[in-house]
């Protein structure tokens, strides 16, 4: 007897969503993606994971020491003997690691993307800023989530003249272009990671709220709000409990697109030289130092790029796919 | 008799293209305590907005109520706060609504819709809130409530919505319980067990009900007395016995004619001709007579009022002595 304890709303989404074979694998990549952000450090870099070092252990690649050994673990690798031993991580570059005695190398077995003009490998790099590259694209959205949907919600819940107010803000925010305003801001700012996220999140959050906004205009009609208004709920909780669940899905889809999106500008800002500052490794501004060499070091380019294009394409396969899969429509 | 809930001359109006339209009319309808009280009428004629005022449900825009007093517990809704409205909604007055299913939001199960109702009003512990909820699952007919109030709506039948609407409503044990037409959208089969449920809850607990509905079959079963509106008027009042016998309205002549009649042979209905006027061209003069068999000139001239006849009894005709049952 199935239904007493069913999947819920949810359950079914997923059941449709799997059906789409590329959105399902645009969704595993970005596991995949995400798996490499969070063991960043268990991949690549010239800290070894596991070290027994004099009858103790130390796991350099998590934790910081400052004793009982400097920071060059390549010395130290030589002197190990007897019980001692050190497990590094499979690609042992650290994406920071300056090697001036192979600039510029191409594609081989020590470094599989090669080298950049400072010697640093490029796959390490790259592994690293995929943590810069999600991280700045779930914070932005999820500052401009927040503040479209507290916004939305306000507009299209009481109406009237507050939606008179906040639609026309929305729309004085739209008619900037977006990412001009960024560099404006980011003119006066410092370029930090942290700063990034906040502008791209501040001025990215008017096609949530007008989404929002839109759900709440229908929701309002819908008898079970009516209902909890008569059963004596208060606005804020029909808010909260019964219209923002109701109106998630699409704003979900939104969130996804709006990901992609965000990782897009970040790299785009990078490179123009207003992103993420160097040393911290970042996709666009890997690109942005590939100019220089790019009639003969196709690596610097390639992977970059087709690191932030499977990235966002990823994303916006994902967020397609979670469309068709809430569309009532395409409820089979 | 005490009065649990009293409407007084009531008017609600609406605004459409720039225009102010009249839809309830100088109503006023009295439930004493403890009876089950029917507005009869038929689609459009002002029976959902009466009810919908008792709540202060009106939107405002575009509607208003323009005049009257709605008096509970010595109190005169219309002129409360909104706050202690809020208090009275749900805790004192409840309402149970026309579509069961979409009155039940579908991303929270039931159990968490019902026990939002306690704790909005009663506070209650996690644990007392589930007791509560299982016994009104319980008491509303609901088999195995301990693992129905897991369910989504959307694993529930029409008639399975309804009863856990009719739970909702009853969580903090009302004293007044708004139904707008409960079973309209239910089975055949589920409707009179929807509407014993109520008569026997209504018993039990004591409730005064304001029963909405378009079928005169309803009334016969469990209303006591009975309103009959007509183009956001009242047009008779009596208790349902008198009215079944004795009509003294053509109006509810009609409603009366065209109900099916098992025991006859009649090959068709006596449907009333006509529709339920738009309220923006409202005729002058009574308002039914141009679907009327009884019209007279003066009809078209001045407005009837609801004059008393006999006990208990008042009709809106300037013909009603003639009225009789079955044309």
């Amino acid at each position: 007897m199935r239904g007493i304890q069913g999947s819920g709303y949810w359950g079914s989404v997923w059941q449709r969503f799997k059906e789409d074979r590329l959105a399902l694998s645009a969704f595993i990549l970005i596991l995949a993606l995400f798996g490499i952000a969070v063991c960043k450090n268990l991949l690549a870099g010239n800290s070894p994971i596991v070290l027994k070092y004099q009858g103790q252990y130390y796991f350099p690649a998590l934790v910081q020491y400052s004793q009982p050994f400097s920071k060059d673990y390549k010395q130290i690798e030589n002197t190990l003997n007897g019980e001692d031993f050190a497990i590094f991580p499979p690609f042992r570059y650290s994406p920071t690691e300056n090697d001036l005695q192979s600039i510029l190398s191409p594609p081989s077995k020590e470094h599989l993307f090669g080298t950049d003009d400072r010697g640093r490998d490029v796959l390490s790099r790259m592994i690293h800023g995929t943590r810069i590259s999600l991280s700045i694209g779930f914070v932005a959205v999820g500052i401009a989530a927040f503040i479209g949907i507290l916004l939305g919600s306000i507009a299209g819940y009481y109406g009237g003249i507050v939606d008179f107010i906040v639609s026309r803000l929305f729309e004085v925010m739209m008619t900037f272009p977006v990412f001009f305003l960024i560099l404006a801001i980011l003119a006066f700012r410092d370029p930090s990671i942290y700063n990034i996220m906040i502008v791209i999140g501040a001025t990215s959050w008017t096609g949530i709220a007008r989404l929002v906004r839109g759900e709440f205009l229908k929701l309002r009609e819908f008898e079970y709000v009516e209902a909890a208004v008569a059963l004596g709920s208060s606005d804020f909780r029909i808010m909260m409990k019964h219209m923002l669940p109701n109106s998630l899905a699409p704003v979900l889809v939104d969130v996804t697109f709006g990901i992609a999106g965000a990782i897009l500008v970040e790299s785009a800002l990078s490179f123009l030289g207003f992103g993420v500052p160097p040393p911290e490794p970042s996709w666009g501004d890997m690109l942005s130092q590939s100019q220089r060499y790019v009639d003969f070091a196709w690596w610097l380019v390639l992977f970059p790029g087709i690191a932030i294009f499977l990235t966002v394409t990823s994303f916006n396969l994902v967020g397609e796919g979670f469309r068709n899969a809430i569309d009532p429509k395409f409820i089979k | 008799m005490d009065k649990a809930l009293e409407i007084k001359n009531l008017r609600v109006s609406f605004e459409t293209d720039g225009e102010r339209v009249e839809v309830v009319s100088d109503v006023s309808i009295s439930a004493p305590k403890g009876k089950v009280v029917g507005i009869v009428g038929e689609s459009g004629c002002g029976k959902t907005v009466t009810a919908l005022s008792v709540m202060r449900l009106i939107p405002e825009p575009p509607g208003k109520v323009e005049a009257g007093q709605i008096i509970f517990d010595g109190v005169d809704l219309l002129t409360c706060s909104d706050r202690d409205m809020r208090f009275i909604r749900g805790n004192k007055i409840s309402m149970i609504f026309q579509e069961p299913v979409s009155s039940l939001n579908p991303v929270l199960k039931i159990g968490d819709q019902i026990g939002e109702v306690l704790r909005t009003h009663l506070k209650l512990s996690r644990k007392a809130e589930r007791v509560r909820v299982i016994e009104l699952l319980r008491l509303v007919g609901i088999p195995s409530p301990e693992q129905r109030m897991n369910s989504y709506p959307h694993e529930m039948s029409g008639g399975m919505s309804q009863r856990v609407m009719i739970a909702m409503a009853l969580a903090c044990n009302p004293e007044v319980l708004i139904a707008d037409e409960p079973t309209t959208a239910l089975d055949v089969t589920i409707q009179a067990v929807i509407l014993e449920l109520i008569d026997e809850l209504r018993t039990k607990l004591g409730m005064t009900v304001l029963l909405i509905t378009h079928d005169l079959g309803i009334v016969a079963e469990i209303v006591d007395e009975v309103y009959v509106m007509y183009a956001g008027k009242v047009v008779e009042h009596a208790q349902t016995e008198e009215l079944f016998k004795n009509p003294l309205n053509p109006y509810t002549v009609g409603l009366l004619n065209s109900l099916p009649d098992l025991r006859s042979n009649k090959e068709t209905l006596n449907a009333i001709p006509g529709l339920v006027p738009n309220p923006v061209s409202l005729l002058t003069g009574c308002r039914f007579r141009d679907r009327c068999y009884m019209a007279i000139e003066r009809c078209g001239m001045e407005e009837p009022d609801l004059y008393t006849y006999g006990e208990r009894h008042s009709s809106a005709c300037f013909r009603a002595d003639e009225v009789k049952l079955g044309i």
